[in-house]
């Protein structure tokens, strides 16, 4: 049950041959055996989800039941959820009991999915490793020495560790794909606009955007119909057709011309890492694509761009974390501005202080130009990049990150090496591209290795296409992480 | 006297609160005076995660303003975010427009004194309201109420193109004039819906170079707006006489003491650090958009005062007084479209009776018990001779006894409502003025035997004598004496 | 133009982050990396491009003036750190 994609599990349920509130019960069991050592979840509240899971079981019986009707859903704490703490995975908002819902989570609400717990995550969403995290850092399930990515490593590791049977993520420059590559799972960042921001809480407004965590192609899509959709809260949403994600999956790729970057399969790129994607590019070719070297020259510049923008973005996002309305206050302090030094300086971790220093002066007095305005230049060379580049192709293909997962505490010190993590994911969010990354087998000290593949706006069903067909013909996905194996003490019965 | 002959440049920054019901970027109410904090929504509060949504009818009234002062409508125009930490400043930053702003340019005409002048502006834009802090004491702390954060502001600047205090006060009355004229803004001053920045400087008469200015915040009534500047105007000149030097600083009037002084916060030296909202996309206004805002624009003040002078022979000065407030104007017009043979006599009454018992309770126009039906046909009672001026104020006193205990506006009510009031007050107090000549002549003769002396000093050639005995005339007729009759009458006695 | 301890201090005042003496070269020696990553920009002439803010080429959707939101006071500040009588409270604020 608990190695069961959501499209199964949808179906068993369907049939009653399980129950929403057995299904939940076994995946909270599963998050109380495996979460002390993995950190995966800030919190849970079983009581909360028992509640939702006899709720959707309700709903099923009166024959109302929809796709995720009654399946556990793992919520990045990034998600605001009435009624629960929605941290962020910050010490500022460490007491911060949401008085509102986000429009995704009103989404999974309305299609009677359980929420199984709030995941762990970079501070405000910054980090590529889950270590700058107020809660601690998640492990990664293949192997505990090392990082599962970040900032949504609390989603992958508990999709990966079959702790939930999929998860929200939220990806700025990679936060959905690059941890789900390092965890072996599935992840999708759709089109910028698509999955309303309402509720999520900001990190850099234009560059942000929800997506699902999954193990396959096909849970993407079905995640995808509840979190896509137009939303009047957010100006940045937009109006669209409501579209069946799940439409193409099954289509033949004959004929698909898959774009290879050249500028992608350069030095910085590990053998192993290289290897695997090259391994996928050829099964691809035998299910009858052809692949074609484009060029995205600007892509070199997408990592100094994005440390501008949405360093710059997030300074003034957050400067509402002030003790003033809601969450952490120093304790003492001796006059207002002392108070919201202490309070910013007490409440955020180095990595977020670190980036609002560097937003903040990029955006001040005689830099605006030199580095906020360039980065917005440049960002518009990286985009026509890729429109160029999709009059030749249908996706474009590569590796997800440079390396397999790191160790914990290998990067931490040194914020550049990093930030470098992001290499390859950085361009769609400037482009605000939809972009996914699937597992393709298993590099260095058998950890997993992604595909990248990066669609035009709105190809989020071709992509999926493209994932379903290729994990029909493999099974990495189906891989399961030794240190949890096989999912046995969800099913004792 | 100076020694030097000095020149004041004032230009000033407008803060109009739009009169939109609900707040800029969310769908909390704008409404003035609720419990703090209860009219302060998720998105007032930046609470983590909440997103700005832009309110239409800001936008259109930015739009009515810019068409009315004859500016540009820009499209594309941006917001931008302005950072600076202050507790009543929930988000950090306040969302305003920077470079590229809805209206630029335009222009006020206003008449200071017996002058015209063209006030230019630079541009207005839209922006959000900060909260309010209460400084009342908290145990040593201050209060925060956001009920105000997010209220729409449209921030209109002026070039430095007045030259006197007068001329700045003569500025912002018009403005004040025309943003409630087209419907944008209530003009409450007390509640802050219209708060003045002046940029004062002083250079010497002649000289075509600005000197350093001074900005005074946030003056909220037309006096003190007068009298700050006065005062700013003064302290620069003392300074600049003495050797001293002009800092350039953000300066506050305190009214008490009749003085500005600098602020303490450190505002001057801000970065503020403006950039695109990225939450906001950038907003374009079609032409279409634009041409219906034009055709619902009523006739603007200065468009109607050129046409009363010119069609409804008004002099100036009534001219510009009926157009100062566009309910007066309008209640004008619906009196006189029942009497147009005679506009001097419906602007008379309007500016004299009607406006004068409206300012006793404290009402508007919009808001005048009496409609301009029932005005009007009072006034007909004097073109017809039915009523003396005098007679009629006394029928019009009667008349606003009655109809002011009606709780309901003239213009909530059916037109027709009531109409013959004036004439039921005429029949029920026999107030109808005699001009029967018969009865005229029994009056006047009555009064001539009795005031033989006052009969031969006119007939000396003393005027006011005639006068005297008009007087006796209608002391013995009661009032009721139609005075024209009565003049015409006696004087055709006295030297026939 | 590399950046410089006040740069920190100045920033941080900014930011209103206390960073404290000791603390502040070790975030300069910190940024200064990250600098030399973004300087990597300077090196593009890309003066006659115009700037990207949003990766749509989509324009602002407007809201009908309306109020939709109910007072929600006492849940609000159910998470506020210091409240009386309604108000959020705050070290006194100075002019």
């Amino acid at each position: 049950m608990l190695n069961s994609s959501v499209a199964r599990l949808s179906a068993l349920l369907a049939a009653r041959k399980i129950s929403s509130v057995e299904l939940t019960s076994a995946f909270l069991e599963r998050i109380r055996s495996l979460n002390p050592v993995l950190n995966a979840f800030i919190s849970v509240d079983e009581e909360a989800s028992l509640g939702q899971a006899r709720a959707a079981d309700a709903v099923i019986a009166s024959g109302e039941a929809q796709p995720l009707t009654g399946i556990p859903i793992a919520q990045k704490d990034i998600f605001c959820t009435r009624g629960r703490l929605t941290t962020c995975g910050s010490r500022m908002l460490s007491n911060f009991v949401s008085p509102y819902d986000a429009h995704v989570i009103e989404r999974f609400d309305a299609a009677g999915a359980v929420n199984i717990g709030k995941t762990n995550m970079d501070e405000f969403a910054m980090g590529s490793s889950n270590e700058t995290s107020y809660f601690g850092p998640v492990k990664n399930p293949w192997d505990v020495a090392a990082v599962p990515g970040g900032s949504s490593g609390g989603s992958a590791c508990s999709v990966a560790a079959r702790m939930a049977p999929a998860a929200t993520g939220t990806d700025t420059g990679g936060s959905i794909r690059q941890p789900a590559a390092l965890c072996g799972i599935s992840g999708l960042k759709p089109t910028y606009g698509m999955v309303s921001r309402y509720g999520m809480i900001a990190f850099a407004s234009s560059l942000d955007q929800g997506g699902p965590m999954a193990k396959t192609a096909e849970d993407l899509a079905l995640m995808l119909n509840v979190m896509a959709g137009f939303d009047a809260r957010d100006s940045t949403s937009l109006q669209r057709e409501p579209e069946d994600y799940a439409r193409d999956l099954e289509k033949p790729l004959a004929g698909l011309r898959i774009g290879l970057p050249k500028e992608y399969f350069v030095k910085e790129v590990d053998r192993d890492v290289a290897r695997a994607v090259e391994a996928a590019l050829g099964e691809y070719r035998r299910l009858g694509a052809t692949a074609v070297e484009v060029s995205l020259p600007a892509t070199r510049l997408s990592v100094p761009v994005y440390y501008v923008l949405a360093p710059a973005e997030a300074s003034s996002n957050l400067s509402r974390f002030d003790g003033v309305r809601y969450g952490y206050r120093a304790p003492a302090y001796a006059d207002l501005d002392d108070m919201y030094r202490k309070t910013r300086a007490q409440g955020f971790g180095a990595e977020v202080q670190r980036r609002i220093l560097i937003g903040t002066y990029v955006l001040s007095q005689g830099y605006y130009d030199a580095y906020y305005l360039q980065a917005q230049r440049l960002r518009r060379l990286i985009a026509q990049d890729f429109v160029e580049a999709f009059r030749q192709c249908d996706l474009i293909m590569g590796p997800t990150s440079p390396t397999v997962a790191f160790d914990l505490g290998e990067r931490s010190s040194d914020p550049v090496q990093m930030y470098l993590s992001d290499a390859y994911t950085i361009a769609a969010n400037l482009a605000g591209l939809p972009a996914m990354s699937i597992p393709v087998g298993f590099g260095q000290g058998s950890r997993p290795v992604g595909l990248h593949i990066i669609g035009n706006y709105f190809a989020e069903a071709r992509m999926l296409n493209a994932a379903h067909r290729y994990q029909q013909a493999t099974d990495w996905h189906l891989r399961v992480p030794q240190a949890c194996p096989d999912g046995a003490p969800g099913t004792r019965e | 006297m100076r020694a030097v002959q000095w020149e004041i440049v004032v230009g000033l920054e407008v803060h109009v609160q739009l009169s939109t019901c609900s707040k800029i970027f969310s769908g909390a109410s704008t409404a003035f005076g609720a419990a703090p904090n209860t009219a302060a929504c998720a998105v007032d509060l930046a609470l983590p995660g909440v997103l700005p949504v832009l309110n239409r009818g800001a936008v259109e009234r930015a739009i009515r303003l810019g068409l009315a002062v004859g500016g540009r409508i820009r499209s594309p125009s941006v917001f931008a975010r302005k950072n600076y930490f202050y507790p009543d400043l929930p988000k950090g930053y306040q969302i305003s427009q920077y470079e590229l702003p809805i209206v630029e340019g335009g222009s006020v005409a206003i008449r200071s004194g017996e002058v015209d002048r063209v006030i230019r502006l630079v541009r207005a834009h839209l922006e959000e309201d900060a909260g309010k802090s209460l400084h009342e004491d908290f145990h040593g702390m201050t209060g925060i109420d956001l009920n105000r954060a997010g209220t729409p502001l449209l921030e209109v600047v002026s070039e430095p193109d007045m030259r006197s205090s007068a001329e700045a006060v003569s500025y912002a009355r018009t403005l004040h004039a025309l943003v409630r004229w087209i419907g944008i803004c209530d003009g409450n001053m007390q509640e802050g819906s219209f708060r003045c920045d002046a940029n004062v400087s002083v250079r010497p008469a002649g000289s075509d170079r600005l000197g350093t200015r001074c900005e005074i915040k946030n003056l909220n009534s037309f006096r003190f707006l007068e009298k700050a500047i006065d005062y700013e105007a003064g302290r620069q000149m003392e300074v600049l006489e003495d050797g001293g030097k002009i800092l350039q600083q953000t300066r506050l009037y305190d009214p008490d003491r009749n003085e500005t002084r600098a602020m303490r916060s450190k505002e001057d030296a801000q970065d503020y650090r403006y950039f695109p909202d990225p939450d906001l996309l950038p907003l374009e206004i079609g032409e279409d958009w634009i041409a219906q805002v034009r055709r619902d624009l009523p006739e603007l003040p200065q468009q109607m005062r050129q046409r009363l002078e010119r069609d409804h022979g008004l002099s100036a000065y009534d001219a510009a007084a009926l157009t100062a407030d566009r309910e007066m104007a309008q209640y004008y017009e619906a009196v006189v479209a029942r009497l147009p043979d005679d506009p001097k006599l419906c602007a008379n009454w309007v500016m004299g009776e009607v406006s004068a018992h409206l300012n006793g309770v404290g009402k508007s126009f919009d808001g005048c018990p009496l409609s301009p039906a029932q005005l009007a046909r009072l006034l007909g009672r004097i073109r017809d001779d039915t009523l003396s001026g005098r007679m009629a104020k006394d029928v019009f006193g009667r008349m606003w006894a009655q109809a002011g205990d009606d709780p309901v506006a003239w213009k909530d009510r059916k037109e027709q409502a009531g109409e013959d009031l004036a004439d039921r007050i005429i029949e029920s107090q026999g107030l109808r003025q005699v001009s029967d000549e018969g009865e005229l002549e029994g009056w006047i003769d009555a009064v001539i035997a009795a005031n033989a002396r006052s009969v031969e000093e006119f007939r000396a050639g003393k005027e006011k004598a005639f006068n005297a005995l008009v007087g006796q005339v209608m002391k013995v007729a009661r009032g009721k004496a139609n005075p024209a009759r009565v003049n015409e009458l006696l004087k055709k006695k006295l030297t026939g | 133009m590399p950046l410089s301890l006040d740069d920190v201090k100045r920033v941080a005042d900014l930011a209103r982050i206390e960073v404290g003496e000791e603390q502040a070269h070790a975030v300069l020696a910190q940024l200064a990396g990250v600098f030399d990553l973004i300087q990597e920009m300077q090196a593009v002439e890309a003066a006659a491009v115009e700037p990207l803010s949003h990766a749509q080429d989509v324009m602002l959707r407007l809201r009908p003036d309306a109020v939709t939101e109910a007072d929600q006071r006492q849940l609000f500040q159910s998470v506020a750190p210091s409240v009386e009588a309604g108000l959020y409270l705050v070290p006194r604020v100075i002019e």
